[in-house]
């Protein structure tokens, strides 16, 4: 049974429907990129698997879980999806450590010290374990980025959700996301990332979706997708991102 | 008549300004609490207690304070509660002051960036968990300078007190200026006293936004 499954997706804004009926299926332990243009209604997609916009029609199951867009609690919605943002969105009050420890804390009250195990540990992971006690803006955007990964990721999710996750960052930056979210991938986490990123998508992922006003127009495996499109739409995308 | 020397009108100038203070402290120590409670009634989720708070704020933002003091005064009287001066310049300019600090909040609050709200609930938390964890330290962060910048507000704003028949500086000029018919000099120390009190409050209202905003929370 896939992890992730979604049938017949619908959403609008007002009078646009940006999501036009989508379907699709990701199984545990899978890379899945998600291109197209803006506009394409891939970032309201990614959102609405975790809620932050509730579709109007359709199912999304995750895992156990159904969502069919009516309101859940924010807590049942963060037992299984994680979510990194564009912006990282770093609680820019507290500290790193304070960070990644504040959800376990306050909304599975898990006690503390288990909580700080766990919390270097995934800090760790993401290669910034001496920023421990740092402010966010202390640290350059790639650190925050990774910071936000290791604060998604101590709450255990089953699927992890990347907005544009390097969008924000200088070029030089870029590299050091890619590669913590390279190792995730590895590691047998599940992802589903929409990125303008082609080359990571390329190397990384084990399927790549390619959406087009509000419908996936074409997904397949990175290589046969890049080198050989089926559709005239993703020629053109593809002309004009490489 | 008597003779008055420059001394004796800095003195008795002085010796108003201390219930122009405390004036000041009532009004800003009363709007403070009133003010936080309009706040949390102007970001409830319910509708009808946003509603009061948005009616009450536009009522009190919306009339100049001097009605406010007549009405708590002369209106009070009229309604058989005897008051004093004291006791309306109080209760008007507390009134006056938890209007605009409520607003002032709301925008501190608002201004806090919806990333923010966003990564907080992806990580489960709720509204409430939201709101003290994240959303309310920040925005009483945002909210010291401008808060400490309408607090000048308050102290100028006592000066009507004076037309109720409280004896503040402004009052205690216009006392010391029938007896010793020294306009101009009287009423330029009055406003140095003001300026006294005003400009240093100014000027850390200053320095703490310019701390704010170096401490790159924004």
């Amino acid at each position: 049974m896939a992890l992730v499954s979604v049938n017949d997706l619908h959403k609008s804004f007002g009078d646009l429907e940006v999501l036009k009926g989508i379907d699709l299926d990701v199984e545990a332990g899978e890379v899945v990129a998600i291109i197209g243009r803006s506009g394409s209604g891939k970032s309201t997609f990614l959102r609405c698997l975790n809620q932050l916009e509730r579709h109007d029609k359709g199912t999304i199951r995750i895992a156990d879980q159904y969502l069919d867009g009516k309101a859940m609690s924010p807590g049942e919605l963060s037992k299984n999806v994680g979510m990194v943002f564009q912006s990282f969105n770093l609680f820019p009050h507290k500290t790193v450590g304070e960070n990644v420890m504040l959800a376990p804390v306050i909304v599975r009250q898990e006690d503390k010290a288990k909580t700080e195990r766990v919390a270097r540990e995934v800090l760790d992971k993401v290669g910034l374990l001496e920023k421990f006690d740092a402010y966010p803006a202390q640290l350059s955007g790639g650190q925050q980025q990774r910071v936000a990964i290791a604060r998604a990721l101590a709450m255990n999710p089953k699927v992890l959700l990347c907005d544009e996750v390097t969008s924000a960052l200088d070029p030089e930056l870029v590299g050091e996301v890619l590669r913590v979210l390279e190792a995730l991938a590895r590691e047998g986490m599940t992802l589903i990332l929409v990125t303008h990123e082609m080359k990571f998508a390329q190397d990384v992922s084990n399927r790549v979706v390619f959406m087009h006003q509000g419908r996936i127009h074409e997904q397949g495996d990175p290589q046969t997708l890049f080198k050989d499109p089926k559709t005239a739409e993703l020629r053109q995308f593809i002309a004009s991102v490489l | 008549m008597i003779e008055f020397t420059l001394w004796d009108i800095v003195r008795n100038l002085l010796l108003a300004a201390r219930w122009t203070i405390v004036l000041s402290l009532i009004a800003f120590a009363g709007g403070a609490t009133l003010g936080m409670l309009l706040t949390l009634l102007r970001l409830s989720s319910l509708k009808p207690l946003r509603l009061l708070a948005s009616v009450y704020v536009d009522l009190f933002q919306g009339t100049p304070l001097l009605m406010q003091l007549f009405l708590a005064f002369f209106g009070a009287a009229a309604l058989g509660f005897d008051v004093s001066a004291w006791t309306a310049a109080s209760v008007a300019l507390t009134l006056f002051t938890s209007a605009f600090l409520c607003d002032i909040w709301r925008g501190c609050v608002e201004a806090v960036p919806s990333g923010q709200w966003q990564a907080s609930r992806v990580l489960g938390m709720n509204y409430m968990q939201s709101m003290r964890h994240i959303i309310l330290p920040q925005a009483l962060r945002l909210s010291v300078p401008p808060t400490v910048g309408f607090s000048v507000q308050v102290i100028k704003g006592t000066a009507l007190a004076s037309v109720i028949g409280f004896v503040e500086l402004t009052k205690a000029g216009t006392m010391l200026n029938n007896a010793a018919f020294a306009p101009f000099t009287i009423f330029a120390l009055v406003a140095l006293v003001y300026f006294a009190l005003c400009y240093p409050l100014s000027c850390y209202a200053r320095h703490l936004e310019r701390k704010l905003y170096g401490s790159g929370i924004r």
